[in-house]
């Protein structure tokens, strides 16, 4: 295996870092109680600091003798895509009801291949927008309204 | 012959008609999902996971279950086909069953693999039904400090069979433990880490981080490099196995069988541990091993029966310790927390009609996937000429209704977005994602039982060490850790997975 300085190891160390940095901050807000009766804070300020003790050493490690070389290409669009649909799905689901959400999610999902014809897209997404209606509504009888009250009905 | 009884408990259980049709609906469910390209049993079962909601436990777990072992078998039928494994422990089959497929024999490796599944199935639920009772017992006697050694032991060995760095793997659990803790403390009822937002007072739901890590990460990876995909299906034909192959794949069957029974039970990847480990056996006792990676047919018999027997041996310690093997069974596990059931040793003795009606269904879909798959399989082809254009849409969509049905909580469905990009970049960085999802299942309880463990001890930290079984738990916890980061010892085992590479 060939050993040199890595950009991936050094990312993922940061993010673990980071994270549990942030907890750690977090954790200390909160009452760290003593080891009879821990508190609410105690347990999250553990993990969080062996969190970012083990973040420090892929980094470091990362930077003496990583071991992914190469970080391969991102789908910029299908991330941005699929995390807004995916936002937009939460965030209207009891606003706009389930039929319209569905499909606006649908339609915004399937435009994430980079590949995809728009008239395709819009097929794709009326028939996923019918048939999850039918399975999750009419079989699976969820109580989401089909119609939100943003449609005003 | 208390076993018998049992086991006549579970058949009148599992034989009901709702069951059998459940379990049925499961299974052909599972396989539907397994087989398409791109998506593994974990992403199946989380997104399949509220439709049972409203079940009736017994049939909620059997369908459950079901979904599983189908999934997990349709992965095989993907990876023999079209070389597309679902999830690594298919990558093996891949290796010789996609070989035979391009010769021609794609039929006698569908049948190999379906009859070394339900010969390894059917030993596993026997295994299971005779050692799950005596591990319960044992296990009705740990108090708070042994269950945290023994989580602690579990969530140790699941590195040391993960793929990949033993550093990062440990990072990813520890990430999952600090992550299970947002939400209301258990004790105090303090809420942690929810930014003032009364939707994150339940914590996040495991079902977002399952398909967030495993469903919305993997579309990520696959959308990378689109191509259209060479949908050269061959045809199926000749099913079944001449008197040669039926002779070449007994043995194998047998041994993947057993390996698979016992490498199940581990933590972490048993399964897919035993079906690289029966591939190398099989290559190695091999007297033809040039054949192996060319078509052998003994390479798909194997590990396709380690994989079936380890699928079901996974769930020993889910039933009798409540501990999740692998994150299918940590999604198992929110399952029976959904339908009021704290799983664990108390399952056996307070819901015997559940515990052993759920073993008796193993057996019966394991008839059922045999009666299902060899008949349907032009169905199955059928499936693979799905293009992915339609098929990754589809699996975001029903993963964002099935995720928000759950507690009709929009968070939930954030949490998918923000799980998604979190385990894409830290996949692209080379850190696997059971792992965390295991320490975010785990966390509660660890947390929970140091906690009270220290509450009963008044403050003394020493019980860890001092209550026999905990102490014991440690030390293999330790020796666990060692082997994992001990470099002489990980490079044999890169060794061992890059054989088969």
């Amino acid at each position: 295996m060939e050993r040199r300085r890595s950009f991936p190891d050094v990312l993922a160390g940061g993010i673990f870092v980071l994270i549990g940095g942030a907890f750690v901050v977090g954790a200390l807000g909160y009452e760290l109680g003593t080891p009879t009766r821990m508190g609410p804070g105690a347990f999250p300020l553990l993990v969080g600091a062996a969190v970012v003790a083990l973040g420090l050493a892929i980094a470091g490690k990362g930077l003496i003798a990583g071991e992914v070389i190469s970080f391969g290409p991102i789908p910029w669009r299908a991330v941005a895509v699929i995390v807004l649909a995916v936002l937009f799905f939460g965030f209207t689901i009891r606003r706009l009801g389930f039929v319209p959400t569905t499909a606006v999610t649908a339609l915004l999902t399937t435009l994430a291949s980079a590949r995809v014809r728009l008239l395709t897209a819009v097929a794709v997404a009326a028939g996923l927008t019918v048939a999850s209606t039918l399975i999750f509504v009419v079989g699976l009888q969820l109580r989401i309204p089909l119609w939100g009250p943003w449609l005003g009905l | 012959m208390e076993l018998l009884d049992n086991l006549a408990l579970g058949f009148s259980t599992a034989l009901l008609v709702q069951n059998v049709l459940y379990c049925f609906v499961g299974v052909l469910l599972g396989t539907a999902v397994g087989v398409l390209p791109g998506i593994g049993p974990t992403a199946t079962v989380a997104m399949l996971l509220p439709i049972t909601f409203s079940f009736e436990p017994v049939t909620a777990l059997i369908m459950l279950a079901g979904i599983y072992y189908g999934a997990q078998y349709g992965g095989s039928t993907t990876a023999i086909l079209i070389n597309l494994p679902g999830e690594s422990s298919a990558a093996v089959t891949a290796l010789d069953g996609h070989e035979m497929a391009r010769q021609g024999r794609a039929g006698p490796a569908l049948a190999a693999a379906a009859i070394g599944s339900f010969v390894a199935g059917t030993v596993a639920t026997v295994a299971l039904a005779a050692a799950a009772p005596p591990l319960a017992s044992v296990a009705l006697k740990f108090g708070p400090a042994d269950y945290f050694s023994l989580v602690l032991f579990g969530l140790i060995v699941s590195i040391a069979l993960a793929r990949g760095t033993a550093l990062k793997a440990l990072a990813m659990i520890a990430l999952g433990v600090l992550l299970g803790t947002v939400g209301q403390d258990i004790y105090t009822g303090t809420p942690r880490f929810v930014f003032e937002q009364r939707e994150l007072y339940g914590g996040i739901d495991f079902v977002s981080v399952a398909v967030g890590l495993f469903g919305v990460a993997e579309i990520l990876r696959n959308l990378e490099n689109e191509q259209t995909r060479t949908a050269i299906v061959s045809k199926v034909t000749n099913l079944w196995p001449t008197r040669e192959d039926r002779r070449r794949i007994i043995a194998p069957i047998l041994r993947g069988t057993g390996l698979g029974a016992a490498l199940g039970v581990l933590p972490g990847g048993g399964h897919v541990l035993a079906s690289f480990t029966s591939y190398a056996v099989e290559k190695r006792i091999s007297k033809r091993p040039q054949e192996f990676g060319r078509g052998a047919i003994e390479g798909v018999a194997g590990p396709e029966s380690a994989n079936n027997a380890a699928a079901q041996t996974s769930f020993i310690p889910l039933l009798t310790l409540g501990l999740p093997a692998h994150p299918v069974m940590a999604l198992m596990i929110g399952a029976f927390i959904v339908h009021g059931i704290t799983p664990g040793p108390n399952v056996i003795n307070d819901e015997p009609a559940l515990f052993w009606g759920l073993i008796a269904s193993m057996w019966i879909g394991n008839v059922l996937l045999l009666l299902l798959n060899l008949p349907l399989i032009g169905l199955w082809v059928r499936m693979l000429r799905i293009p992915y254009q339609v098929l990754f849409p589809m699996i975001i969509l029903f993963a964002a209704i099935g995720t928000y049905s759950l507690n009709s909580n929009a968070y939930d469905v954030y949490a998918i977005a923000f799980f998604g990009i979190l385990g894409y970049v830290l996949i692209k960085c080379g850190c696997e994602p059971a792992p965390l999802l295991l320490g975010f299942v785990l966390g509660p309880l660890l947390e929970e039982n140091l906690r009270r463990a220290l509450i009963i001890s008044r403050g003394d930290p020493s019980v860890f060490v001092t209550r026999p079984i905990s102490a014991a738990l440690l030390v293999l916890a330790l020796v666990a850790l060692v082997v994992a980061v001990l470099p002489t010892i990980r490079q044999r085992r890169a060794v061992v997975f890059a054989e088969e590479e």
